[in-house]
């Protein structure tokens, strides 16, 4: 029998336990990717949706009104599953053209084996990448929706006086977007973005809807009680203390986003005339 | 009886050649919660009886497999969109799911299911039963009289239901549940047992009928030569062939 140190040193040490650690990794690192692509979809939605040109326009005003409506979970659900089978079938439509047999066969989604992705003979990480890129484009879909609405109002939200100076002036009208109004609206829209980040970092754990295994899946995993048969390891239900942990890993998160937020947003209003109208003192 | 050995071997070879082109890579989707069925080890690597069964089919049939854990909820839904081209995850053959995917023959005799429960003299007419959703179990004690039925996604929270008190017992395979009765002093098998269920079998797709022959003449040599019963012994799953 080992004492309980050089036991929990062995134990926190297990094959198992490193991936939990890893996943910690993929956490961060979805979301490293996932937050700039998701503003870059909300940039391109909010910019669409204010287009002169009116089917780019409803385009933009569908895709943020569309995504929005939708509850989370059943697009986390279904839309995954349609946008593989979606790559799937325009792949099978490219590569297979005298394939004879139908697509939908009563329940079943066949497409040629070129077409499957990532391909069948592929090995397994390359399907865990497969998986984690339709995760970050399913984040960034939805939360592009949210940003490109917060990033709509910031553009109206930039005094017209600030655009009717430019017309003044002379600028186009992509000129006094390009110069005036982008560089004027974030300040309008971090409250509204730095919401949306914290509602992005709490939904990472429904990672594991998408088949990436993340932090709440090995806690859970770990957590779970272990018989003596079938581990070395044996223990009670221990989930409490894994989601304990969780908890203050999500807590320090965020609360590291608050900081970095806050200075941020200092730095944005420097010296900028606000919606209250007057210039903040210089800090 | 040389010759039945000789035949499906020969069938199971020249399926294997025939699906060499359609599976090069045969990926084998199972929950990785249940032991001794299938659970994941100290490395994090699928184990148990069906991981060594699932090597050893796939040896007999040629083929190379791989393994990948799912939901049990979604684990259907992932089979027919593609995602893994086997369900090998302690799936007992019913009606209902062979209306969706098709199934091996049965590599368990039907296990009976037990109810776990603190205490030895239970009245399960007026109990609170836990049970995985999506189960065998879940539907059969939706039909007891006067029994109220939750739902737990994993197998885990079904048993810790009854721990924590939410749920007077849990009905489950007893191949599960053994291990956990003998080795927890404050949990005990009630004497009632239930026949439901008609074996455990793989599933797969409606659409890979060769697949399935191929894992059904596996199957079936391992029946004839005694390695399953083997196998079923050291992993206590039920009776024999």
């Amino acid at each position: 029998m080992l004492d309980t140190g050089k036991w929990l040193a062995c134990y926190l040490t297990t094959g198992k336990h490193m991936s939990f650690y890893a996943s910690f990794g993929t956490v961060l690192l979805l979301l490293a990717i996932t937050a700039p692509t998701a503003l870059a979809f909300g940039f391109g939605g909010a910019t669409a949706a204010r287009s002169g040109f009116a089917p780019l326009r409803w385009l933009g005003k569908i895709y943020i009104a569309g995504v929005r409506g939708i509850p989370d979970i059943a697009f986390f659900l279904f839309f995954v599953i349609a946008l593989d089978q979606g790559f799937e079938w325009m792949r099978h439509q490219w590569m297979c053209p005298d394939w004879d047999q139908p697509i939908r066969q009563g329940n079943d989604f066949v497409v040629c084996a070129q077409a499957k992705l990532p391909l069948g003979t592929a090995p397994q990480w390359i399907h865990e990448v497969y998986g984690f890129a339709t995760a970050i484009l399913t984040f960034a879909i939805v939360f592009g929706a949210f940003s490109a609405n917060v990033l709509f109002g910031a553009m109206r939200a930039v005094p017209r006086a600030q655009i009717e100076t430019a017309e003044a002036y002379g600028m186009s009208a992509r000129q006094s977007f390009w110069r005036i109004i982008v560089p004027q609206m974030w300040v309008y829209a971090l409250p509204g973005l730095s919401n949306l980040w914290m509602v992005l970092i709490k939904a990472t754990p429904l990672l594991f809807l998408l088949g990436v295994e993340d932090i709440v899946y090995w806690a859970r995993e770990l957590g779970g009680t272990k018989q003596a048969r079938f581990t070395d390891y044996p223990h009670g239900d221990w989930r409490l203390w894994y989601f304990l942990g969780l908890l203050v890993f999500y807590l320090a998160f965020t609360k590291f986003s608050e900081v970095i937020l806050e200075r941020i947003m200092k730095r944005l209003t420097f010296g900028q005339a606000t919606s209250g109208g007057h210039a903040e003192a210089p800090a | 009886m040389k010759n039945v050995i000789l035949s499906t071997a020969m069938l199971a070879l020249t399926a294997g050649a025939a699906l060499a082109d359609g599976h090069a890579v045969v990926r084998m989707g199972t929950e990785g919660a249940y032991p001794p069925y299938n659970f994941l080890d100290d490395d994090g690597e699928v184990a148990g009886f069906e991981r060594v069964l699932g090597d050893e089919l796939c040896a007999r049939a040629e083929l190379t497999c791989e393994w990948v854990t799912n939901e049990w909820d979604s684990i259907i839904p992932n089979l027919v969109s593609g995602n893994y081209d086997v369900i090998i995850a302690g799936m007992s053959i019913t009606d209902e799911r062979d209306e969706v995917i098709d199934f091996t023959q049965n590599y368990t005799q039907p296990d009976p299911s037990v109810y776990l429960s603190a205490s030895a003299d239970l009245d399960l007419s007026s109990a609170v039963i836990a049970a995985q959703t999506n189960t065998i179990q879940a539907s059969f004690v939706a039909s007891i009289e006067g029994a109220t039925l939750i739902e737990f996604a994993t197998p885990e929270e079904t048993v810790a239901a009854v721990r924590n008190g939410e749920a007077d017992a849990v009905l489950a395979d007893k191949a599960f549940l053994d291990t956990i009765a003998s080795e927890d002093d404050t949990l005990q098998l009630l004497d009632q047992q239930e026949l439901i269920g008609g074996g455990v079998g793989m599933g797969i797709r409606e659409s890979d009928g060769e697949l399935r022959d191929a894992f059904n003449a596996a199957i079936q040599s391992m029946k004839d030569d005694g390695s399953l019963n083997a196998l079923i012994a050291e992993w206590e799953i039920g009776e024999p062939f």
